[in-house]
């Protein structure tokens, strides 16, 4: 139980030392060139703090910078704060910023920008921060002009995860005070700190980005010119790669069958790294307040019934991994030690039999979330072995409007979801589980309507974890219950490919992979 | 005079028309499920109620239905179309940008089809019951019955991936910055695609319809009797059997440039063509209800209108239509 363990600080000569031993260890980068991409769907903006969809944090990841960034291994690594430090009691936590950083439209990055970002933009248009600001920060200070200080309530492990693009995208005060920040003018022209500025965004068509020659890290970024393409039809989008229009293929960008030909094709690279920070895991989402769910042992016999490396291997063409626990195995404080569901029919029906459901007395609506055809096949597959156990079962299609709706109401039978997990537990997994998030009006709280004391107790303990290992035991113990429970059908953990050619080098280089500021990405000449 | 007393009638009835148009599709938009904020709280991959219900008011989706709907008729007669709810631009901007693009690519087609179909059909109409005749005939009926975005993705496969002749995307090459005549041969090159497969539908149609109307022209007496007079096989078809047949081509054809800013959603998508059916699909799956009802709009509009210029070329096109009817 060391506790000055906890105190990390000044890690950025550390990372400049390993990257130049890296680079010196493989080729000599070049500068200039043009790097094509596809945004996939069009991002309705580029304003990451109003925005955290996929391709918004693509694009506007080269605009705006996070506080802090991960590595692979979800080590922290610094982005717009050099280092980092944590009281012993772990209620304060100090930043010093990186000197010398403009933004694009020529005026200093300051401190006040970071406590503007914190105290006001996203406390009020960011749902993520917004909760943690709220629950757990007291204040905000600023002791010297390089130095930002939050001081919590009450200990938070999780505080040091809450800092990277999506979660704590830094904006400009000089922009954003005082005015209405969803309908600001200048969401459309976005004025970040990152290695890229917007040149020009035609709708439909693409967004331009160009070298950002006054970025904070000296000689950088390498790249001239980036273009992210729209091509809406997934088809043309992996002929834009095989014809090399596009130079880069992010996870999601093209159809699993395709992802599994392109990757074969000469002169091509592929990893399922940089994804480690969001670890998307999909499961199965029941409605516990309607029967036969409300039913534990009939949860258990589903989840036994269904062959969930079926779904990864066949469905989703080896793109993932079955899951264990809530947690993703890429995450901290995950464990094995857990409830485990085998495929195994003759178990199923025996658990089902014990549970005293009926199975021809219930139609079960199983509604695919409208996320593309994987999905569809992955209802498809539960509905038939649902009807192996004698359930009656019927598929509803909806749209993505309608999803949104269905699930946010609670007005559903089963259907399917995934959570984005950001590092740490209680960022991205607790909010399912917690029976205070049993909230409507939004599909990625506790929708499934669990409620348990004790797995409450334990999330609440980790999360105030002052210590490591209280944390971790605390989080073992929730893992345990949370599988023997069930409450959402954990299935697979996704597994994105990004895929891109030869020529560009230093892609994929942290835990949020193609998120991050490619300002050290080039292009071989 | 009477013209003229016919267009005023006629514009009188389109702005009717256009209104009850709008408010028909404000309420049939609200029968969806789902409305705009609970999509955009969806994609953000978070939302608590508060995201939610800061995102209706500033929608003002926590109006009640009717005060939504006064206020948006309020704001078309003043000519707002309003604000796009996902993209924080004004609806009429976000139009005007697309709407270039696609009447560019479905006037095209307008004119490829128009021409090749009547084309076709003469010929098939002249020679009719040869080799020629058959193989037209053959493959009108497979353009026909071909769904549209097969013949796309198949016209990709060949001419872009394995001859590598015509680009398979966009409107224009990316980044290469041409002006000029440059610019308008690389648009030129674009659009090759999208036109063939977006026209080949109608080229079917007109060449059928061409046809029939033609061989059942050509059995009339006035045509026999020209030909008697020692009038000129070609002369024959063009002055005396065209004109006369050409009248169903032409009322297909207003149906077709009806469709000029509505009808190219599958074409525009599978050859990421910046046009405004994209802009209408993407606005329908994200509940943008200003956009969704603004392209609306405009649609209703050009179809009176061209119903309008169609029902005064009539006259032009056979004098014999009053036009008073």
């Amino acid at each position: 139980m060391k506790k000055s363990s906890r105190l990390i600080a000044g890690l950025v000569g550390l990372a400049g030392l390993t990257f130049a031993a890296a680079a010196g260890a493989q080729e000599k980068p070049t500068s200039g060139g043009t790097l094509n991409m596809i945004a996939q769907p069009e991002p309705p903006t580029l304003m990451v703090g109003l925005n955290t969809q996929g391709p918004t944090l693509y694009v506007g990841g080269q605009i705006y910078q996070g506080l802090l960034s991960y590595g692979k291994d979800l080590s922290l690594q610094p982005s717009l704060a050099k280092a980092w430090e944590v009281s012993e009691d772990g209620l304060t936590y100090t930043f010093t910023l990186q000197e010398g950083v403009k933004w694009h439209d020529g005026k200093p990055f300051t401190v006040d920008d970071v406590i503007f970002t914190a105290d006001k933009f996203l406390r009020e248009a960011h749902p993520r921060w917004r909760y943690i600001v709220n629950t757990y920060v007291e204040s905000i200070t600023s002791p010297s002009p390089d130095k930002v200080v939050f001081k919590l309530k009450r200990p938070f492990s999780a505080f040091l995860y809450a800092f990277e693009l999506s979660s704590f995208p830094v904006v400009p005060k000089h922009i954003y005070d005082g005015t209405d920040y969803r309908t600001n003018p200048a969401n459309n022209t976005p004025i970040g700190t990152g290695p890229f500025k917007l040149k020009e965004w035609k709708r439909g068509s693409y967004i331009h980005l160009v070298k950002n020659e006054d970025y904070w890290k000296p000689g950088l970024p390498r790249i001239d010119e980036l273009y992210f393409r729209i091509i809406p039809d997934a088809a043309s989008r992996a002929v834009a790669f095989e014809k090399g229009t596009v130079d880069v293929l992010r996870g999601g960008d093209v159809e699993g069958f395709e992802v599994r030909r392109l990757s074969k094709l000469d002169g091509v690279q592929t990893t399922t790294d940089g994804w480690e920070m969001y670890s998307p895991l999909a499961f199965i989402e029941w409605n516990l307040r309607r029967p036969p769910f409300n039913n534990k042992l009939a949860r258990k016999a589903i989840m036994h019934a269904i062959d969930r490396d079926f779904i990864v291997r066949n469905i989703w063409f080896g793109l993932g991994k079955t899951a264990v626990s809530p947690f993703a195995s890429t995450t901290r404080f995950f464990t094995d030690d857990v409830v485990k569901y085998p495929f195994d029919m003759a178990k199923a029906k025996e658990l089902l039999a014990q549970s005293g459901i009926k199975p021809q007395e219930h139609t079960i609506r199983v509604m695919p979330i409208p996320y593309g055809a994987q999905w569809d096949r992955t209802a498809e597959y539960v509905k038939q072995q649902l009807e192996q156990l004698g359930f009656k079962a019927e598929l509803v299609s909806i749209d993505a409007g309608g999803w949104s709706k269905a699930v946010s109401d609670w007005d559903f039978d089963l259907t399917f979801n995934y959570t984005y997990q950001y590092g740490d537990p209680a960022l991205g997994v607790a909010r399912h589980y917690l029976s205070s998030n049993i909230i409507k009006g939004t599909p990625f709280a506790n929708n499934e309507g669990y409620e348990n004391p004790v797995v409450d107790e334990l999330f609440l303990k980790a999360a105030s974890a002052v210590d490591e290992a209280e944390a971790k035991a605390a989080y073992a113990e929730a893992q345990k219950i949370i599988t023997d429970d069930m409450p959402l059908g954990l299935l697979f953990e996704q597994r994105n490919v990004t895929i891109w050619r030869d020529k560009v080098k230093e892609l994929v280089r942290t835990g949020i992979g193609v998120n991050e500021s490619m300002d050290e990405t080039w292009i071989a000449q | 005079m009477k013209t003229l007393e016919f267009l005023i009638q006629r514009l009188v009835k389109a702005v009717i028309v256009v209104l009850g148009v709008v408010i028909l599709n404000f309420l049939l938009i609200q029968l969806a499920p789902g409305d705009p904020a609970s999509v955009l709280a969806g994609e953000a991959g978070a939302g608590d109620e508060q995201f939610i219900a800061q995102l209706r008011a500033q929608f003002g989706l926590d109006q009640p239905v009717y005060v939504q709907l006064w206020s948006y008729l309020q704001n078309i007669l003043s000519g707002d179309l309003g604000y796009s709810y996902r993209n924080q631009v004004p609806v009429a901007q976000l139009i005007m940008e697309r709407l270039p693009a696609t009447l560019l690519l479905t006037g095209s087609a307008f004119i490829f089809s128009l021409i090749l179909g009547v084309v076709l059909g003469v010929l098939a109409a002249y020679k009719r019951g040869s080799f020629g005749d058959s193989l037209i005939m053959t493959g009108a009926l497979i353009f026909y019955a071909t769904p549209l975005f097969w013949v796309a993705l198949m016209a990709v496969l060949v001419f872009s991936i394995h001859l590598d002749l015509l680009p398979p995307f966009d409107m224009e090459t990316i980044g290469a910055n041409y002006t000029g005549w440059a610019r308008v041969v690389d648009i030129a090159h674009h659009l090759v695609l999208p036109t063939v497969t977006l026209g080949l539908f109608f080229t079917a149609v007109y060449t059928r319809l061409t046809r029939a109307s033609m061989l059942e022209v050509m059995n009339l007496d006035f045509v026999k009797t020209a030909r008697a007079k020692g009038v000129p096989k070609g002369r024959i078809i063009r002055r005396h059997v065209l004109r006369n047949a050409i009248l169903p081509v032409f009322t297909f054809a207003s149906v077709q440039a009806g469709q000029l800013v509505g009808g190219a959603v599958l074409t525009e998508t599978v050859f990421a063509w910046p046009g405004i059916g994209r802009l209408m699909f993407d606005a329908l799956m994200q509940r943008d209800y200003p956009v969704l009802l603004g392209v609306f709009l405009v649609t209703a509009i050009v179809v009176v209108l061209v119903n309008l210029v169609t029902d005064l070329l009539y006259r032009f096109v056979d004098p014999r239509i009053e036009t008073a009817r």
